[in-house]
């Protein structure tokens, strides 16, 4: 009885107030508390939060229904977002203030998510032996001449689903299929590691190419760790499709659940988040691009020049992801 | 000795153990099974054709990369933790007394947390090959270098943090083995070789394989580290098809395939140790006689015993330490020191009731081992296999159900919401640890009180003791070892465990192994690297107080005089 | 008198099958009672069913005068008051001897506990081992200590479960019969489960021989020895052989070491068929006899010779003979017979 007591005690202690601002967040803890934070102190709105994988949050919010206390999802890519859109765990959300801020190719039609930061994802080469000008677009990764030169990561990661969905929506199952193929045939590695050993990788010789997000580059970049700025500094950036759609991008994002109690303070804190200062915090912590063109970029990014952006409406990319990754799995991209 | 059979004690012919709450316990272990009873039920479900897709593409390397990971695993644990039990109980060398406990300590390290370590170490742009290429003025490819991202790469990683399992209960059995055997032996013309080989490691086959199936439902249910290096097995599988394909029906029989799988080695671990029974040898103990190592000997067996050591532990400790140093001006050391007491409360809680619940289900088993307790034992014993992120969803799925029908229920009838009672608060978190652990303190106690003789019990029972009075006075002071491992052993794992505690726990809610994953998954495994040491520093002190347990479990045995 | 173990009629099944059959014995207080036989003959089971550990089929037990199991109840082990000594002594290893003594005595005070554990200690000559744990006692003083702890809540009867199988034979007698004097001074009741009739003879007032899960006899050793009610009991208590021979009249019988017989009538009808019992010691060595017989095997017995002896029609007979008297095999001796009872059953 008494640890069943001390267990209860426990749980209430850890249930949140109800005019609060519940989230749960596949943005990592310290890449969104600093400016939850912040919210807090400006508005007095408290925040809770947790944070997951995003299809495991989506799963809870799933499971819960109505009664689930999290008013707000937050996620890390476009695909999880569809995904929760699909599960009809949101909750459509009309604001002309955030409206009128995000470009309508990042966030959903029917107001349903909406994008905060966005990233673009290209192509890292090795500056000594790669030519710039032998690269052009996603396409030509697929070419013979890159045999046994590209390092990606695993198929299983939504970057790469969401790259292959574009793809998908764009040329049809059978040319996306035969594209992946090639690119599988010029792995210079099983898929392994996350962006970061990618670039390290081709830093190190292992292999020329590589796809990877931008922040992340960025983050090496700025790494506390010499051997990582060494490694960053011997690659460079390529952004694909320059001549084409433009480089393949996708957002971080969040979304007001259908079971969300406190959608006033939900919504304020969306449109915080969509606000000057926090966007500027989004590019300088986490080398993240604006999603509103009046924000700067970090000068990190900037020094990497303007890009043209695919403008692709990013819900394409959830809607395709499922035959993405079949198509994967069918092409072996492990 | 052919009066009572082991397990069949007499109370349960006079009718005494009828008052004891047995529909009580089948209820207990009824609810801790629903979330591996609604991860089986999905079997039946239809997939719409996720099966197929599965079959034709990825379903052959699920299979044959987990049994890779299996076999090497097993083999590999084997010979790292039979061979140096062996070593540190019968001979005496250089640092055996250390060697002892040091054995134990990698048992501290998540196999998620070993696996980042070596990888920064050892990959292509880590400081050896960095080394190697600046020194030798060598481009990749033109030197020989393992793979460490790779199936081999984390057959290593697991087996050296898994080892100590093997080595913990080899080093049990031999301790408890009866001299004269081995002596028997070598009057018989056998070397001290040939005595442990033909006579030692028969004799505690049993404990080697209880061991080894502990491994194994380990190695099956590791997702941190086949994720980590990109492998596709079985758990990395289930969580493809699940989001991926978005198939969650797909993704729980896939988890079923491997239940059931799973549920052959428990069989055959619970058939080797029905065997052990007749395998115990004397109850007269001598002090054991430790040779003094010489010469080659003494060198080949310090060499075979640290090994193990300073690639599970002190290699990846000191790595660890000097990135801690590093990055530990970005470190809040404010969140710092609630996330080390979340971890500690949350393991001592569930160490706890895991013990009390272990104690209880398995003390009224040996009252009443009836058909019903033993399956329901065995069906709790899965868990401990089960990825815990599947565990994390077969608990949310009852959890979530009935926090909303008894909401419905009480809006109805008395207007009032009681939202989610029990959803997103810690006791969904213990509820989920507890059916992962559950099953090692089972399994511990279980084993303790099989040496304990039902004459004990009958003396006590002849004494006028009800039961609950002879389990505190007789068996609990009898198997204090037991009760000592089975609460340690879940301790360290809760500290170590992550997925469960990631998806169900409450809001602002944080432990040192989520904080260590999170940054680890942003790719800083430098910043990671504070709190993953104070995982392991959290591990260490549990983890010799348990090698130390088992040093004295020979009775008359002073480890230290 | 008393009776403090009264049973009538029991029967006890394990597991479906019939251990047991129909047992009646009563044991009056402060003596000391065993059951005799083979293994498996269902001893055990009847000791356990005494003491609660098995449930009876059937029939009643009853302890100093209580009922405590029947048709309709079946007291469980913890209320009936009885004390039991196991075969391995089952000490609890964490705990010293003199914890071990004391395991029983709940709700005595500390002093009293003290007093008892003394008292007991005295008696079985434990008294050096108080303090030390279990795993260093020899087997002897491991079975004093058993016995001690059985024996401090002064239960109203004491059970003893081949309590002298586990220790070296020579010790056996030595032991039963210090423990005897132990338990009559203490005036305890018991009864023990033995497969020794020695053991069961250095120990016991009345003895119960069992076959096959039924009570053949219930009587004192002497009787037992000598006027065994079955060719069963005669054969598997004290040595010795059967002659055949024929019945004379209703006293006498005539065998191949003469006419048997005495004064008491032996129920036979004249003329018929019977077997004889001729124990050793009714078999004298006397050079003076004019019955002879030739020496085929002699074993040494310490104080004497155990003879096998041929008599003229080739039947062989036992003799103890004193170790002075010494003669080679083939010898031709001189016997009598000296017996007080006339043992004969239907050949």
């Amino acid at each position: 009885m008494v640890r069943k007591l001390s267990l209860v005690l426990l749980a209430a202690c850890s249930m949140p107030a109800l005019a609060d601002v519940n989230i749960y967040s596949a943005r990592q803890e310290n890449l969104i508390k600093p400016i939850l934070d912040t919210f807090t102190e400006r508005t007095g709105v408290k925040v809770n939060l947790v944070t997951g994988a995003a299809d495991e949050l989506i799963q809870r919010l799933t499971l819960e229904g109505a009664n689930s206390p999290a008013d707000l999802l937050i996620a890390e890519d476009v695909g999880r977002l569809y995904r929760a859109k699909q599960a009809g765990v949101l909750q459509a959300v009309k604001s002309s203030t955030i409206n009128d801020i995000i470009p309508a190719q990042y966030r959903d039609s029917e107001g349903f998510w909406f994008g905060l930061s966005l990233r673009s994802r290209v192509i890292i080469y090795d500056k000594a032996r790669v030519n710039p000008a032998d690269l052009s677009t996603y396409a030509d990764l697929a070419d013979p001449k890159w045999d046994n030169k590209i390092c990606v990561r695993s198929s299983s990661n939504i970057y790469n689903q969401s790259l292959v969905a574009s793809m998908v929506s764009r040329n049809g199952v059978a040319a996306t299929e035969a594209w992946v193929t090639g690119l599988v045939a010029n792995f210079a590695r099983n898929p392994q590691g996350g962006d970061r050993e990618q670039i390290s990788a081709v830093a190190a010789g292992q292999c020329e190419l590589a796809i990877s997000n931008t922040y992340y580059y960025g983050g090496m970049l700025n790494s506390t760790n010499a051997a990582e700025r060494t490694a960053a500094q011997a690659v460079a950036v390529f952004f694909p499709d320059q001549n084409g759609n433009g480089a393949h991008m996708n957002v971080s994002g969040a979304a007001v659940t259908r079971a969300a109690r406190n959608v006033d303070e939900a919504v304020q804190l969306l449109e915080f988040l969509a606000g000057e200062e926090a966007q500027a915090w989004y590019a300088e912590v986490n080398n993240e691009f604006p999603v509103r063109s009046d924000v700067a970029a970090s000068e990190v990014l900037q020094s990497w020049g303007t890009f043209k952006a695919d403008n692709i409406a990013l819900e394409q990319l959830g809607i395709h992801n499922a035959e993405a990754v079949r198509l994967m799995d069918r092409a072996g991209w492990q | 000795m052919d009066k009572a059979p082991e397990g069949a004690l007499s109370s349960l012919k006079t009718g005494f153990s009828n008052r004891l709450p047995t529909l009580g316990i089948l209820l207990l272990c009824l609810l801790l099974s629903v979330p591996v009873l609604t991860i089986l039920a999905s079997v039946t479900n239809s997939s719409d054709g996720v099966w197929q897709h599965l079959y034709d593409t990825v379903l052959g390397d699920y299979v044959t990369h987990s049994l890779t990971l299996l076999v090497g695993v097993g083999l590999m644990v084997l010979v790292l933790g039979i061979g140096p039990a062996w070593l540190v109980t019968m001979t005496r060398f250089p640092g055996s007394r250390i060697l002892e406990w040091a054995l134990v300590l990698p048992l501290a390290m998540p196999a998620y947390i070993i696996a980042y370590t070596y990888t920064g170490m050892l990959d292509v742009g880590g400081p050896l090959q960095l080394w190697i290429r600046e020194t030798f003025e060598l481009r990749f490819g033109e030197y020989w270098f393992p793979q460490i991202r790779s199936l081999n790469g984390a057959v290593v990683m697991l087996s050296l943090v898994l080892y100590p399992y093997v080595y913990l209960l080899s080093r049990m059995a031999f301790i408890e083995q009866s001299v004269c055997v081995l002596e028997v032996s070598r009057t018989l013309g056998a070397t001290p070789f040939q005595a442990f080989t033909r006579v030692a490691i028969p004799l505690a086959r049993p404990a080697i394989i209880a061991g080894l199936s502990l491994v194994l439902m380990e190695t099956l249910a590791d997702y941190g580290t086949v994720q980590y290096f990109g492998i596709s097995a079985f758990t990395t599988g289930i969580f493809r098809t699940w989001f991926g394909l978005g198939s969650i029906t797909a993704a729980a029989q896939l988890a079923a395939v491997l239940m059931i799988f799973i549920l052959f080695l428990i069989l055959a671990e619970h058939w080797s140790r029905q065997k052990a029974r007749y395998h115990h040898t004397s109850n007269k103990y001598t002090r054991l006689p430790q040779i003094e190592l010489t010469g080659w000997k003494r060198a080949g067996a310090m060499t075979y015993c640290i090994l193990p050591v300073l690639l599970g532990f002190v290699i990846p400790f000191v790595q660890l330490s000097m990135w801690a140093v590093d990055t530990w001006h970005l470190i809040d050391k404010e969140s710092f020191l609630t996330l080390f007491f979340n971890s500690l409360e949350l393991a001592s809680i569930t160490a706890v009731i895991a013990l009390l619940l272990g104690l209880f289900i398995t003390y009224s088993k040996r009252l009443r081992p009836t058909l019903a307790t033993r399956g329901m034992v065995r069906i709790l014993g899965l868990g401990y296999a089960i990825p815990g992120t599947v565990i994390a969803v077969g608990v949310l799925i009852p959890f979530a159900w009935f926090d909303n029908t008894v909401d419905a229920w009480m809006r109805e009838h008395f207007d009032i919401a009681t939202g989610l009672l029990l959803s997103g608060t810690l006791v969904a978190v213990v509820f989920a640890y507890l059916v992962r652990f559950l099953p090692v303190s089972l399994n511990t106690l279980d084993a303790g009180l099989g040496k304990i003789k039902p004459t004990m019990d009958d003396v006590g029972r002849s004494m006028g003791l009800k039961p609950l009075q002879i389990l505190r006075r007789v068996h609990v002071p009898i198997m204090r070892g037991s009760l000592l491992t089975a609460s340690l052993l879940v301790f360290v794992d809760v500290l170590k465990e992550l997925p469960a505690t990631l998806i169900l726990r409450p809001f602002n809610f944080n432990t040192l192994a989520i904080r260590t994953y999170e940054l680890a998954n942003q790719e800083r495994l430098a910043e990671a690297s504070s709190t993953a040491l104070m995982i392991v520093l959290a591990g260490i002190i549990p983890v010799i107080i348990l090698s130390q347990t088992i040093s004295r479990s020979r009775p008359g045995h002073d480890a230290r005089t | 008198m008393t009776h403090v173990l009264e049973l009538k009629d029991v029967s006890v099944a394990l597991e479906g099958t019939v251990i047991v059959r129909d047992i009646n014995l009563q044991l009056p207080q402060g003596m000391i009672g065993c059951l005799l036989g083979p293994s498996g003959c269902g001893k055990t089971t009847l000791l356990r069913a005494i003491a609660g550990f098995e449930k009876a089929l059937h029939g009643e037990i009853k302890i100093a005068g209580h009922t405590v199991s029947n048709q309709q109840m079946c007291l469980p082990v913890e209320k009936r008051h009885v004390g039991m000594v196991f075969q391995d002594y089952a000490l609890f290893p964490h705990l010293t001897v003199s914890e071990n003594i004391a395991f029983g005595l709940g709700t005595m005070s500390r002093a009293d506990k003290h007093k008892r554990v003394q008292e007991l200690a005295g008696m079985l000559k434990i008294g050096e081992l108080l303090n030390a744990y279990p795993h260093r006692l020899s087997g002897g003083q491991q079975q004093r200590v058993a016995v001690a702890r059985a024996m401090a809540p002064k239960p109203r009867i004491l059970l003893l479960d081949e309590p002298f199988a586990s220790l070296d034979v020579e010790l056996r007698e030595e032991i039963a019969r210090e423990i005897r004097l132990v338990l009559k001074h203490d005036g305890i009741t018991a009864i023990l489960v033995s497969h020794n009739q020695y053991e069961a003879f250095a120990m016991a007032d009345e003895i119960g021989v069992m076959r096959a899960g039924q009570l053949l006899q219930w009587s004192t050793p002497f009787e037992l020895y000598h006027q065994p009610a079955c060719a069963y009991v005669a054969d598997f208590v004290g040595e010795g052989v059967f002659l055949q021979g024929k019945v004379l009249d209703s006293a006498r019988v005539e065998t191949a070491l003469g006419v048997l017989g005495g004064d008491e009538l032996h129920g036979f009808a004249e003329g018929s068929s019977v077997s004889v019992l001729i124990r050793p010691d009714d078999v004298i060595h006397d050079d003076a006899s004019p019955t002879t017989a030739r020496v085929i095997d002699k074993a040494f017995r310490g104080a004497g010779y155990l003879y096998t002896l041929a008599l003229g029609d080739g039947s062989q007979v036992q003799s103890l003979v004193p170790s002075h008297h010494r003669h080679a095999q083939g010898e031709m001796i001189g016997i009598r017979i000296e017996m007080d009872h006339l043992v004969a059953f239907a050949a």
